[in-house]
């Protein structure tokens, strides 16, 4: 069964400058493709894992799948849900210092669903829901009267998610939930989102940039690079065997408790603008494995074994 | 939920009992604004009544003066009428054209303001075009314009009736830009946050999410502008009534009072126009010493 299919997704936005520079300065319209062409699907129940470098559009894959941003081109299509309905996707936000009113009441931020989607009739009802919401994410119901800047970023990821379960969503984005956490902060909120998953049979779709925090959490993943997918497999697959140039590169950055200093290949070159990108392989400029024919045709994705892989060298 | 948290109300609180300017200038307005509210229960004599002009009595100098007569403290002009009375009658007019040309520029100005910063594009550049266009004319000159038109198309009977209302309105056609431009600045900052993606995602109202989210945490900015702008109303609103196209002598406010003084300055009579003259700038100097005061107070790097 799968929770979502997203099939040739693409979002390009207007980055021109204003019609007046562009006139007296003669520059042409610019435009950034942030997601070109991606496909991948989201099984019920289950999560994928989206990483890459910053820039690569994870985000905005994030943003296109909870509707925040319409599509280019391309089409998502949730799966129907418990009630019939299609399912609806909800979001827990990179930056909890940004993602909670700072001016409400915490019990007014996570009764919000509840009031705005009616899940509640009455005063009594909507709080008892969010202490009992408060309790699940490990707070205490008297934390509600409290204002955002009283908690820690932790206590507030675990708002933000307290939030999101509000609307009872059976899906839910989240975008780099503990990359602004601190590192021992960062297992406890995972530990929370993992219990959650099997209490509430929730689907997730996860994106990092971190390969250790997505290795914990997810039974797939797809590699980003540019806009595009360049790589999916499952997890244990992925770190077995990576297949791709890019992901061979990801998986040697991860830092080795047993080995701090072994011989690392680093990567020449940076990330290119994603205004002005290469032509062919994105990722021919900076590929040890590169070949005339990578800076010409954009590799397809290929099925190798239950790994799907877009690259001319594998 | 719109107001300030205890925390903050506190501190601000503290603040305000650390400066003794900021002390000193709330109670000089407090007993300003006071005594203009109970002018009627205050004032000798109400100087809209011409009944209750003496001509006996006009030109008297200060009580302090030899020839001062009780119960005229601060003396009486040509027509008889009671400075002190005039005065306390005048504040209460300039007050409340203060208010209500700041109350009402704040409710265009922050509704423009929001709309132009939360949905952008061409909205946004209409609006904030015509406000430049506005801004680029003195404010003096639109006031001149709007109160010499409009009380043209009134009809005459009501002119005298309508001038504080015809005040008002010049007065705000110049002062809501101001508050546009704020908020719709801090509008655009709050619009990318994520607490406004996470009410986008719940499909809150786009009239919602301005009014309960954005509009809270832009509030800081404007409270300065406005107590700053009350004073500065409070003057336009003076000058007007100086250059004769403001409040009538019938209705004097402290503008009108300075101006009918004006003309009897090198007659000797100075009392006529240096008391509403003192009694605008203790009004304005304190409005404006509470205005440094909030804005150094709410401003996070001076705290």
């Amino acid at each position: 069964m799968t929770a979502l299919t997203v099939t040739h997704l693409s979002r390009t936005f207007d980055v021109s400058a204003s019609w007046l520079n562009r006139v007296v300065e003669r520059k042409p319209r610019q435009f950034l493709q942030a997601v070109n062409d991606i496909s991948f699907t989201v099984p019920l129940g289950g999560c994928l894992s989206l990483v890459g470098e910053s820039g690569c559009g994870k985000s905005t894959v994030a943003r296109l799948v909870t509707g925040l941003y319409p599509p280019t081109k391309g089409d998502l299509r949730f799966a129907p849900g418990k009630k019939g309905d299609a399912l609806s996707a909800q979001m827990i936000f990179q930056d909890p210092y940004a993602s909670l009113n700072p001016r409400w009441r915490v019990k007014n931020i996570i009764a919000e669903p509840l009031r705005e989607l009616k899940l509640r009739d009455t005063k009594a009802e909507v709080t008892e829901r969010v202490e009992e919401l408060l309790r699940i994410v490990g707070l205490s119901p008297t934390d509600g009267a409290k204002f955002p800047h009283e908690f820690s970023g932790g206590q507030r990821q675990r708002i933000s998610i307290a939030r999101a379960l509000a609307s009872e969503p059976e899906f839910l984005v989240c975008d780099e939930p503990t990359s602004a956490l601190d590192v021992s902060v960062q297992a406890q909120i995972l530990n929370l989102m993992r219990r959650l998953q099997d209490e509430l049979g929730l689907t997730y779709l996860f994106i990092s940039h971190d390969l250790s925090v997505v290795r914990h959490m997810s039974n797939r993943i797809a590699v980003m690079y540019l806009g595009r997918i360049v790589e999916e497999a499952d997890t244990e697959t992925l770190f077995a065997d990576p297949k791709h140039p890019y992901t061979k590169l990801l998986l040697q950055t991860i830092p080795d408790i047993a080995n701090p200093h072994r011989d690392r290949e680093v990567a020449a070159g940076e990330v290119p603008s994603p205004l002005n990108p290469p032509k062919g392989c994105t990722f021919h400029p900076r590929c040890p494995m590169a070949m005339a024919c990578c800076s010409i045709e954009i590799p397809q994705m290929r099925e190798i074994g239950g790994t799907r892989v877009a690259c001319h060298a594998v | 939920m719109i107001s300030l948290s205890l925390i903050r109300k506190s501190d601000l609180w503290y603040s305000f009992t650390r400066s003794r300017s900021a002390m000193v200038a709330a109670i000089v307005l407090a007993m300003l604004i006071l005594t203009a509210i109970f002018a009627p229960l205050i004032a000798p004599q109400n100087p809209y009544d011409p009944a209750q002009l003496d001509m006996w009595k006009s030109e008297l100098p200060p009580i302090w003066d030899q020839l001062g007569e009780w119960p005229y403290v601060l003396g009486t002009d040509t027509q008889g009428r009671d400075m002190l009375s005039a005065i306390l009658y005048g504040t209460r007019i300039s007050v409340v054209i203060g208010i209500a040309s700041v109350a009402l520029s704040l409710l265009v100005g922050l509704s423009l303001g929001l709309v132009a910063g939360y949905f952008g594009g061409v909205v946004d550049n209409l609006l904030m075009r015509f406000g430049d266009v506005l801004l680029s004319i003195p404010t003096i000159l639109i006031a001149i314009l709007v109160s010499t038109v409009v009380r043209q198309m009134l009809p005459p009977e009501l002119r005298d009736v309508g001038s504080s209302a015809v005040l008002v309105l010049a007065i705000t056609l110049s002062g809501w830009v101001q508050y546009a431009r704020t908020v719709r600045a801090q509008t655009i900052v709050e619009r990318s946050k994520e607490y406004v993606q996470a009410a986008r995602l719940l499909r809150v109202p786009a009239r919602r999410i301005m009014v309960r989210h954005i509009l809270p945490n832009t509030l800081t900015p404007i409270m300065v502008a406005a107590t700053l702008n009350f004073g500065m109303a409070i003057l336009t609103e003076a000058t007007l009534s100086f250059l004769g196209i403001g409040m009538p002598p019938g209705q004097p406010s402290l503008g009108t009072l300075i101006r009918i003084g004006n003309q009897f300055l090198f007659s000797g009579l100075w009392w006529i126009v240096l008391f509403p003259v003192l009694q605008l700038c203790l009004l304005v100097v304190s409005v404006n010493l509470l205005g440094d005061w909030l804005r150094d107070a709410l401003n996070p790097k001076l705290r």
